[in-house]
């Protein structure tokens, strides 16, 4: 069997004049987490609905588990998804909501209180939909979408209106499902979070795949941060103009100077200062978190 | 199928719409046989539009059914609006993506929503059935009609057409809600529209141009209800309704397999 979960080769959508996803290729292993990130209205969720079968591409091809997405009943029984935040009917209460699910896809319905004890909202299984807030409307979306014992679970933004808490236990909760093979495609504006549990990562901007690879290879093709703290703050100039002499840019960051270069010159660089009579009080050597990496990558400042 | 019936079935029986639907069923039914016997000598008539049926023909075979035929027309708009509702509601709730991941072949899932609630309609009609027929039986010796009529088997059988007749209407009526809902993908719209649609518009050009009721599917759904009436055949009725929902709901099905589910 392939190791590969999603493949996708040049998917495109055009909505009359504009092109919601151009040509987008990339690849998600299986049994890993793979964020998928990019401003509002990159693309993200046109592609996920095309993954899923809900839209239909105007140009390239996808494979899920190994099936066309041009037959989405051939895959669709081992994946779960949430799409664009959670719906269900509001008068029915969470159990009954899942119950639909469950009925619709032929899986057990047995299986509906474990998964809402699983995501925290056991206590609240006969409450109506209706009368949830936004984060446990957010659970029982991921607990729909945890209905089939997934292969693939596709989830668009699934801690919004998560309290810290609540993200922190849906982050344990992916991880663990990861950790017992099931692969995870998700979106979400939390970059830090996507950082945290990501090993892959698919970046769009304007519809257009940016980067596709390990989340730890996007950061280590960044630029490190040098970092240098001295205890007398006249210093700080000193220390830039060096900086500036031995041919990097750098700036004065509160009372610290932030130069661009690779990790191996801080040595260098400490011993020039130490030439010019200053001593450091703090060196360290920074990669730029995924945020940054994401804010420089997309020109995005959201 | 199985699955889609029985997932839509558990939406169907939650209480508000079950229980609510049955009311408007047993209110609706009550109201039209009971002014059928209690207006019996009013001289503004106690049917339909002003019609006096009297005692006559209440005594007859036919009379048993003639309250719950006349519920029909009431009993389609309930189901036109079941229907539509409870398809349309799929788009403003945005459950229908979830559907389509856990049935992704479209036709099926529409088939199974539309054979579930067409056994709701059903035993919607059977109830009004059993009731317009308690009620009959139960107001007839108030209004000193005959009932003699009423126990023979001629008078079971034309329970069991008037049954068919009027299941079918409503089933017609619930049709073209399902299509509406379809076509707009919003309850108020679906409903507004098919409403202005059976209750004023064909009405207003059926009275206006002379023969025009025949081609319009409202005024075959009475004529189907009541077995045939001046209107048209009661065959021509079954033909043209056919034809009619099976082009229009072909054309909506074909809708919803190629249109983007983007919401």
């Amino acid at each position: 069997m392939s190791q590969i979960a999603i493949s996708a080769t040049d998917l495109s959508k055009r909505y009359g004049e504009r092109m919601a996803v151009s040509h987008a290729s990339f690849e998600v292993s299986l049994g890993t987490i793979c964020g998928f990130v990019g401003p509002n209205g990159s693309g993200k969720t046109t592609t996920m609905r095309m993954l899923l079968g809900l839209i239909t591409p105007t140009g390239g091809s996808a494979t899920i588990l190994g099936e066309s997405i041009a037959s989405p009943e051939k895959y669709l029984h081992g994946v779960g998804a949430m799409i664009e935040g959670p719906a269900f009917y509001p008068a029915l209460t969470g159990a009954e909501n899942l119950r639909v699910l469950a009925t619709l896809g032929g899986f057990p319905t047995d299986r509906v209180q474990s998964l809402l004890d699983r995501v925290g909202l056991g206590d609240r299984a006969d409450s109506k939909y209706k009368t949830y807030s936004l984060g446990m409307k957010q659970r029982l979306g991921i607990a729909a979408a945890l209905l089939p014992e997934p292969k693939l679970l596709v989830l668009d933004e699934p801690t919004n209106g998560l309290d810290p808490a609540g993200i922190q236990e849906v982050r344990e909760l992916l991880r663990a499902l990861a950790d017992d093979g099931t692969t995870v495609f998700i979106s979400s504006h939390q970059l830090s979070e996507i950082e945290m549990i990501s090993d892959s990562l698919v970046m769009l901007r304007k519809g257009e795949v940016i980067f596709a690879g390990k989340t730890q290879d996007l950061l280590l093709q960044q630029q490190p941060t040098i970092v240098a703290r001295s205890n007398n703050s006249k210093d700080l100039e000193k220390l830039l103009k060096i900086a500036k002499e031995s041919g990097h840019e750098g700036s004065i960051v509160n009372d610290t100077v932030h130069i661009l270069g690779p990790r191996e010159w801080a040595g260098a660089f400490n011993k020039l200062a130490f030439d010019s009579g200053i001593v450091l009080s703090e060196l360290s050597s920074v990669l730029p978190t995924l945020e940054e990496t994401f804010f420089e990558m997309t020109g995005d400042l959201q | 199928m199985t699955q889609v019936f029985f997932a839509e079935w558990r939406k169907l029986r939650r209480p508000t719409l079950f229980y609510g639907t049955l009311a408007s069923v047993v209110g609706v039914t009550a109201l039209i046989t009971s002014l059928l016997y209690l207006l019996i000598d009013s001289d503004q008539g106690n049917s339909n539009g002003g019609e006096i049926i009297n005692r006559i023909t209440l005594a007859t075979p036919h009379g048993i059914t003639i309250g719950f035929s006349g519920s029909a027309g009431l009993l389609g708009l309930v189901a036109l609006c079941v229907f539509a509702s409870q398809t349309a509601q799929e788009y403003t709730y945005g459950t229908l993506r979830n559907l389509l991941v856990r049935q992704p072949k479209r036709l099926t899932l529409l088939l199974g929503k539309f054979v579930s609630m067409s056994v709701f309609t059903l035993v919607s009609v059977l109830l009004s059935a059993v009731l317009s027929v308690a009620i009959a039986f139960s107001l007839a010796g108030k209004a000193d009609v005959a009932t003699d009529a009423w126990t023979t088997s001629a008078a079971g059988s034309e329970l069991i057409h008037t049954f068919i007749n009027v299941f079918l209407s409503v089933i017609a009526s619930g049709t073209i809600g399902m299509i509406l809902g379809l076509l707009f993908r919003s309850p108020i719209s679906a409903i507004s529209i098919g409403l202005a649609w059976l209750m004023v518009v064909e009405n207003l050009i059926a009275a206006v141009v002379h023969h025009s009721a025949k081609w319009f599917p409202g005024q075959m759904i009475t004529t189907i209800s009541s077995g045939g009436d001046h209107n048209a055949s009661y065959l021509y009725a079954v033909i043209y309704l056919a034809i009619f929902l099976t082009i229009s709901f072909g054309l909506v099905a074909y809708l919803f397999q190629r249109r983007d589910v983007s919401n």
